[in-house]
């Protein structure tokens, strides 16, 4: 019985998550059916379980509210405001009494009758229905799905550290039987279990992935309370909830981000009559994606946006910055300085956002984690705050180096370049007590690793190397070693507070041998050795978050097609990497598609479907539509500055372009999704472009063109609307469309005088006047 | 139920722990330095997949410093969600307690005063009691609390 009732337990629980996003939308539009039907349908599942466990108060609250919607859901009632607050007060008290069972806690307070009170008295006005309302029949359709248990995750934990033990012993018999002699069947069986450790890492590792959904889920519900309680209206975005993420990661993010939320429309989002022109809702998006290897989640505002030079009074007055300084500082920078401690933009203190403390310590909980925060913002217009963090917790990249006789490891994302100081590419030179190292003309502080730790450096000094490093957030140094050992994966925990005392740990990992690594944190070397910020350079590492309004540097995605080819393709458009199977893949109502979850969608990057095995794809978006785009692998993720060779003809490839000294073929996302994709989003946002009817050369030679562009091709004729209208310079002048323009081809290459008519060969002059009008048609779009 | 007690020896003395708060006594298999680490932090060791931050009781008191090349015994201790392993000369027994202890009236001397919960008695003999979690501490979270 007991575990019984923990299944209920752990169940309502889980409902009242996922409802809380359909009790604000239900609430912001009283008249979705759906909406409805949801909550009513939690109301009835609790009031049918509690019967049966003997929970009269839960029994007798669901009852209540299910009586009130099922008058709502007969057109008996309308639902007002009132009668949705009375629900939400009572599916609150549910998830209180729930919460109480579960910990054993005494219940909480004894006025549910008032609740129920509340729920009866709320709009006595009876609705008066005119149109019959159809009641559908009570479907289980939510209440499918996959099949799955519930485990706890102490269990996850331990089969995680099961497994990593299980790589350990891997490693040393792999040694031991390196040293011994030869024995093939010995090596085959090594082989097979090697394989199989690596395929149960793989699937243990997945298991603790959760989508971030679940991060998301509490937000509707925050957001409509702040609004209500701050008198503002707040309408809520989300997007790509179904992204995975790293169970313990989302934890770690949760409070950030609600934090972010809570600031937004505290500070962000203006009262209604103080909106000017924006209209009196503000808008709130929170948004995932993946970026290869991260998780990007941007969270965008329209409200008052971050004055930087406010900012900036702020910290000089807070004497957080020198103003000789503060001259040095970039726009960007200005604007990180709403990260420092002890500094608050609110003129007012808050109850919810609090004082002072704030944004210092959401950077610093993201850092924690290995991830970044930017923020950009304009006055008036709003704010975007971009957090990007690593796919998990645990496994990060990383170069070994010695110092002293000592191993320990960096993280590769810090790492500019690696260096040998014998190589002529090196300056080093000693100015006072501090030495600089010049590379390629740029002087950079140089700090020496083993006088950093206190410990002998390597007696040859020929083997030194020297790292650039970019700590996130800092400037530009270098770091001197006794050697450069690996690149290697490692599974980072992390260090013990004494241990971190030392303010350049970031945290400790196991090597293969199974002997414990310091891991190094280049932002606190960078402290700790007293490296001083450069100010006359804005942050690189904010750049590709906001690559658009500050240089020009694109972050790229590098990987090998199907081919072998070496491509590219910017990382803003990759939503995520997925690995389908063979069979998902069919050739389909005229084009290769991809079923992936509870969708289908078209897939480039291959003419043909694969036999058997998995396909890699990448999940590309433009912010509406999906595509696929099958690869080989990932070489790596590359912020470059593009010098872009066009290709002579447009297609899938753009272009080639050096990265690192190879070739690279840059995907075209644009023409990809023009080609490919299922059509525009919909139909009344693309332009249109009439055709005359009966035309075979328009119809079998320009059409294709013109719908590669992006155009809806229709028939012209008396009353056609269209952006564009297309006709032939022999035929009569049509007649011109009310809005719209009038594009006439010719036959002919050599135009006859004062004709503004195109030489229907002449590919360039046609696309050129085309595109005019599809950029145009999609900019009111 | 009486208290069980894990006997060690420390700095020449022999003190208890509550059992209650150790996960295990281990022979440690090399010590990785933890360079610039607080003071009492004597580095770095592995036990299976885990990383234990090894302390040396005897920096931890101020009373000195264990010799890293003579490894003895370690106790594992669970401390702030962190695994630590205390370095002690000798695990020598797990025993019951005969009563709750009592604080100690006499002055049982700097560095071991921070540490003492008091002084408990088993099978005939009066042991100070120590609390492994500000062993593990160290010197410094004291002073900062």
């Amino acid at each position: 019985m007991d575990e019984l009732i923990n299944d209920f337990l752990a169940e309502t629980r889980d409902m009242l998550q996922a409802l809380s996003g359909a009790i604000v939308a239900w609430e912001a539009e009283p008249g979705d059916r759906e909406r409805l039907d949801e909550i009513f349908r939690f109301v009835h599942t609790v009031k049918g379980n509690c019967g049966f466990f003997d929970l009269p108060r839960l029994q007798h609250l669901s009852h209540a509210a299910e009586d009130a919607l099922a008058e709502v859901r007969s057109g008996k009632r309308v639902p007002g405001a009132r009668l949705v607050s009375a629900v939400l007060a009572v599916i609150d008290r549910i998830g209180e009494l729930v919460q109480a069972l579960e910990t054993g806690e005494a219940l909480a307070s004894e006025d549910d009758e008032q609740l129920i009170v509340d729920l009866h008295e709320s709009e006595a006005a009876p609705a008066v229905s005119e149109q019959e309302v159809v009641s559908p029949a009570f479907t289980d359709a939510n209440r499918k799905g996959m099949r799955s248990i519930r485990l706890s995750v102490d269990l996850l934990d331990r089969m995680m550290s099961g497994v990593s033990d299980a790589v350990l012993a891997r490693n040393e018999l792999a040694r031991r039987l390196r040293d011994a002699d030869r024995d093939v069947a010995i090596e085959a069986a090594f082989e097979r279990v090697s394989a199989c450790i690596a395929e149960i890492r793989d699937a243990i590792t997945r298991t603790r992935m959760q989508r971030i959904e679940s991060l998301f889920a509490p937000l509707p519900r925050m957001v409509r309370d702040l609004g209500a309680e701050l008198g503002k209206q707040v309408r809520l975005e989300m997007d790509g909830g179904d992204v995975e993420l790293d169970r313990e990661m989302i934890e770690m993010i949760r409070d950030p981000l609600s934090h972010i939320v809570r600031n937004a429309i505290d500070h962000g989002i203006e009262a209604p009559d103080k909106r000017g022109g924006k209209g009196q809702t503000g808008l709130l998006r929170v948004g995932a994606r993946q970026a290869g290897n991260q998780i990007r989640i941007e969270v965008t505002d329209d409200g008052r946006g971050i004055d930087a030079e406010t900012l900036v009074h702020k910290a000089l007055a807070a004497g957080i910055v020198t103003p000789e300084r503060v001259e040095r500082m970039s726009p960007q920078q200005k604007m990180a300085l709403i990260f420092s401690p002890g500094l608050s933009t609110a003129s007012e203190v808050t109850a919810i956002s609090g004082r002072g403390v704030g944004m210092d310590v959401v950077r610093a909980n993201i850092e924690r984690i290995g991830g970044l925060i930017d923020v950009d913002s304009r006055p008036g217009e709003g704010v975007r705050l971009v957090i990007r963090v690593p796919l998990t917790l645990t496994i990060i990249p990383a170069l070994t180096v010695s110092a002293g006789g000592q191993i320990f490891a960096i993280p590769r994302s810090a790492i500019e370049e690696i260096l040998r100081v014998a190589g002529s590419a090196v300056r080093i030179d000693t100015v006072g007590e501090a030495r600089i190292a010049t590379v390629r003309g740029r002087r950079v502080p140089l700090v020496s690793l083993p006088d950093l730790l206190g410990v002998d450096a390597a007696p040859d000094a020929f083997g030194a190397k020297i790292i650039l490093l970019k700590p996130a957030g800092g400037d530009l140094y270098a770091l001197a070693v006794d050697m450069v050992h690996d690149h290697e994966e490692l599974v980072v925990k992390p260090a013990a507070p004494a241990v971190m005392a030392a303010g350049f740990y970031a945290g400790t990992t196991l090597a293969d041998d199974g002997s414990p690594i310091l891991l190094l944190d280049p932002s606190g070397i960078a402290n700790e050795a007293g490296v001083r910020l450069e100010g006359d350079e804005s942050d690189r590492h904010a750049a590709p978050a906001l690559a658009d309004s500050i240089g020009r540097e694109t972050s790229l995605l590098l990987f090998r097609g199907l081919d072998g080819g070496l491509r590219a393709i910017p990382v803003p458009v990759v939503e995520r990497i997925e690995d389908v199977p063979a069979r998902a893949i069919r050739l389909a109502a005229g084009k290769l598609r991809v079923s992936t979850g509870d969708r289908i969608i078209p897939i480039a990057g291959t003419a043909v479907a694969p036999e058997t095995g998995l396909l890699r794809i990448l999940r590309l978006t433009d912010g509406a539509a999906e595509l696929a785009y099958a690869f080989a692998e990932v070489v790596d993720i590359r912020a470059v500055v593009l010098d872009l060779k066009p290709a002579t003809v447009p297609g899938e490839i753009a272009g080639v372009a050096l990265v690192d000294g190879a070739q690279v073929e840059i995907v075209d996302p644009y023409w990809l999704f023009a080609a490919h994709g299922d059509g525009a989003p919909s139909d009344d946002r693309r332009p249109v472009c009439a055709l005359p009817a009966g035309d075979p050369w328009m119809d079998n030679m320009l059409r294709p063109l013109i719908e590669s562009l992006g155009y809806h091709v229709v028939a012209a004729g008396p009353g056609v609307a269209a952006d564009i209208l297309i006709a032939s310079a022999e035929s009569a002048d049509p007649e011109k469309p009310a809005t719209g323009e009038v594009l006439r081809l010719r036959a002919t290459p050599e135009a006859p005088s004062d004709d503004d008519s195109i030489y229907r060969y002449d590919r360039a002059a046609l696309l050129n006047a085309l595109s005019r009008h599809a950029g145009k048609g999609r900019a009111h779009g | 139920m009486a208290e069980l007690l894990l006997i060690a020896r420390m700095g020449g003395r022999r003190i208890a722990f509550p059992a209650s708060e150790i996960e295990g006594v281990v022979e440690l298999e090399g010590l990785t330095p933890a360079p610039r680490a607080a003071p009492h932090v004597a580095g770095l060791s592995a036990l299976r997949s885990r990383v234990l931050t090894v302390i040396d009781g005897l920096a931890s008191l101020g009373i000195g410093c264990t010799d890293a090349a003579q490894l003895g015994d370690a106790i594992v201790v669970p401390s702030g969600g962190h695994p630590y392993a205390l370095l002690v000369e000798e695990v020598e027994d797990v025993v019951e307690a005969s009563g709750a202890p009592v604080a100690a009236r006499a002055s049982i001397g700097v560095g071991w005063d921070r540490v003492a919960i008091g002084m408990v008695e088993a099978e005939g003999e009066l042991y100070l009691l120590v609390d492994p979690h500000l062993l593990v501490a160290g010197p410094a979270a004291a002073a900062a609390a």
